[in-house]
């Protein structure tokens, strides 16, 4: 082989590792876009926290009005409604809000809830610690179900911040075709 | 174009169809790709036409919505993947061993087979037409959830990508490693012409971007049939994740696109002017900094989908910064003509088209890279006025400038100098009336991809599908021209343009099958640009 075939096949060889390692570069931006957004609070998804752990007291000279929001994705027969419009919380409390699902079809399906928060950076210190969020939900035909979604906002929140949105979108649970 | 063929007593070609089947020669290869993007450029076109008959009136009249929406996304891939992207890979087959004093690409072997593979990615793609729900409809950007309702055409959709991704990715690994092994002695890299260095470039942004779409596309067949949520919401991904992958891809994409017809129209203009390439050193590194910068701007494809203020500033700003190296270089093309002795023949009348139009397609993506208007702009018929500005009068301008240019060494004989400037003149008018009023149509807020719209919007429309048709029809005559020239004409000599420099005019026209056998010796005034 001469020396310039050599080269050649260098090249070629470091090229063709190149575009392997771009192609995994492609899936390795899954996990950094979720560490992106999770630091930024992009796509407005929110934290989740263990009640009781290093709990601060609450600032009772400040009120955030806290409103809720339902949506259901086209295919999962379901209604989906906040028990109370809104609500006015003391940053560092924890509260209990509720919603009210119903399963519309004769069948029994399984759905999940997606939460997002508005304005994104407020999605940095909405914390719950228990919500209905956290598994998929299983409804019998015609079933109706309130559902606990238990929550704070946190002390830090930026001033400017005096309302925020949380919102629900029920998809039809991914692997539940019935 | 096939009279290339030069019987050689010492080779053993294959002769008929064999010979292009089994070529492993780059002019063949380059012939074969020439002619491919040609027969893609007709069929994406007959789709364009199907598009402005659908909109010369308000209200549907020839086509359902459905086939509309395939007729926008198949036209799209075609012309990206099938009519510009092998164009570009024909002419930096058929010229960058002749412009570096080489005997044939690197891996021949690897040439024929990324050109073969081609045929079948874009039967698969049209094949799709024909299908059971019709063929892909969601924008060529391939957005999920959209795409994810697509019927049987969506895995066909997906293998067309990744095949067609293979082969380029295979033909730029092979003008790199023809680049960087096989120049003659003496031409070192800022020697090179500019041509080939921004197909070099233009091939490492292939490598680079390329195999991340070939993943997000994967991600997609995944999320479809294997259970993976990547981009489902339902089971915790983000279909926004999917916009960002794909530009992170789609904007280097437009340079893979326009940087060989920078390289063109680099060649084209220093010879019909006479005078040396201005500012040569600064033409290969803004060359270079378009290309680094490019992976950087994508999120300005997506400005509406949410985004932090910070990130759509960030975004804005170096959107902006690309504009500089860009100005560098429609500087550097006037200032080679400044003083020059300029005549006008085809290849130089489309270049000079080229710089005026293409500028003016930067300028309006400068207007879409402001975020604040940009909400306004976005998916809008400004939009598409302004990509077609660079593509279609820049990119597709700057090939048919090179085909022009470089004929006479493929076939042996000079043009019809007649028709091409018929051909030139048809073309810019009508490409002009065809895209500057869809500007004007945008601003008014005509949303694109839409078959029906506001009767508001009805004279523009019917003024630019008459530009359409005539520009569709007077792409037949340059079909007439090309096969003209290569049965016969005026002989060409080795030196076609009086004004040419470089290696490919010091081999007969037409350039005999196997050249720079043994490297050429370099004199310094071979060498200069």
């Amino acid at each position: 082989m001469s020396t310039k075939q050599r080269s050649i096949n260098k090249t070629t060889t470091i090229l063709f590792i190149v575009t392997i390692l771009m192609f995994g570069f492609g899936y390795a931006m899954v996990p950094l876009y979720d560490a992106f957004c999770q630091i930024t609070g992009l796509n407005g998804k929110t934290q989740r926290v263990t009640e009781g752990a290093g709990e601060a007291s609450p600032i009772l000279d400040r009120e955030v009005r806290v409103l809720f929001d339902s949506n259901v994705n086209g295919d999962l027969p379901w209604r989906l409604k906040p028990t109370v419009k809104s609500i006015k919380v003391q940053p560092g409390k924890f509260y209990d809000a509720t919603y009210t699902v119903t399963n519309m079809a004769n069948v029994p399906v399984v759905g999940q809830a997606i939460p997002s928060v508005s304005p994104q950076i407020a999605s940095l210190y909405f914390k719950k610690s228990e919500c209905f969020c956290f598994v998929n939900q299983l409804l019998e035909p015609g079933e109706t179900k309130d559902m606990l979604v238990r929550f704070e906002v946190d002390q830090d929140l930026p001033v400017d911040v005096g309302a925020l949105t949380l919102s629900y979108t029920f998809f039809r649970a991914k692997g539940n075709n019935s | 174009m096939s009279t290339v063929a030069h019987e050689h007593d010492h080779h053993h070609a294959p002769s008929g169809l064999k010979r292009w089947i089994f070529s492993t020669n780059h002019k063949d290869i380059g012939t074969l790709y020439l002619i491919f993007s040609l027969m893609m450029f007709f069929i994406g076109g007959a789709m364009a036409m199907i598009i402005r008959a659908e909109l010369f009136q308000p209200g549907l009249q020839f086509v359902d919505p459905q086939f509309y929406n395939s007729m926008v996304t198949v036209h799209a891939l075609i012309m990206i993947f099938g009519a510009v992207m092998p164009a570009g890979v024909g002419l930096a087959n058929w010229m960058i061993p002749l412009m570096i004093g080489a005997p044939d690409m690197a891996l021949p072997r690897m040439n024929n087979m990324s050109f073969w593979i081609l045929p079948f990615g874009f039967a698969l793609l049209i094949s799709t037409l024909f299908m059971n729900g019709g063929g892909p409809a969601g924008g060529w950007t391939m957005y999920p959830p959209l795409v994810l309702q697509l019927g049987d055409a969506f895995p066909f959709l997906i293998f067309t990508v990744h095949i067609l991704g293979v082969s380029s990715i295979m033909g730029a690994i092979n003008i790199i490693a023809t680049v960087f092994n096989m120049r003659a002695p003496g031409m070192t890299l800022m020697k090179m012409p500019l041509f080939v260095w921004t197909w070099v470039i233009t091939a490492f942004l292939l490598i680079a971007s390329l195999p991340v779409f070939a993943g997000a596309v994967t991600m997609l067949l995944t999320d479809k049939y294997f259970g993976t949520s990547f981009f489902s919401a339902a089971g915790g991904g983000d279909p926004v994740l999917f916009q960002h992958i794909f530009w992170f891809f789609g904007h280097p994409e437009v340079y893979i696109l326009a940087l060989p017809a920078f390289g063109i129209i680099s060649t084209i203009i220093p010879t019909f002017s006479r005078k040396p390439l201005f500012g040569y050193a600064s033409m290969v590194y803004a060359t270079a900094s378009i290309a680094i910068l490019s992976f950087f701007v994508w999120a300005h494809h997506m400005f509406t989908v949410g985004m932090p203020i910070k990130g759509e500033l960030f975004f804005m700003y170096a959107t902006m910064l690309i504009s500089v190296p860009t100005g560098v270089k429609v500087f550097n093309w006037i200032a080679t003509m400044w003083k020059g002795a300029m005549t006008f023949e085809t290849p130089m009348l489309f270049s000079i088209a080229f710089v005026i139009l293409f500028t003016i397609g930067g300028f309006s993506g400068l207007m879409l890279g402001i975020t604040p208007v940009d909400f306004q702009y976005h998916d809008t018929y400004f939009v598409v006025a302004h990509f077609h500005y660079v593509l279609l009068t820049g990119a597709i301008f700057a090939l048919m400038a090179a085909v022009y240019y470089w004929l006479p060494k493929w076939t042996g004989y000079m043009y019809d100098e007649k028709l091409g400037k018929i051909h030139f003149w048809l073309s810019t008018i009508a490409a002009n009336v065809l895209f500057f009023p869809q500007h004007f149509l945008g601003l008014a807020g005509m949303p694109r991809r839409i078959p029906d719209y506001n009767i508001q919007f009805a004279d523009f429309n019917m003024i630019s599908s008459i530009g359409g048709f005539a520009y569709g029809l007077s792409q037949l005559l340059f079909v007439y021209i090309v096969i003209k020239c290569a049965l016969g004409g005026k002989k060409a000599k080795s030196q076609a343009w009086e004004g040419a420099k470089g290696l490919e005019w010091t081999v007969p026209s037409p350039a005999p099958f196997h050249t720079f056998e043994t490297p050429p010796k370099l004199t310094k005034a071979m060498l200069e640009h």
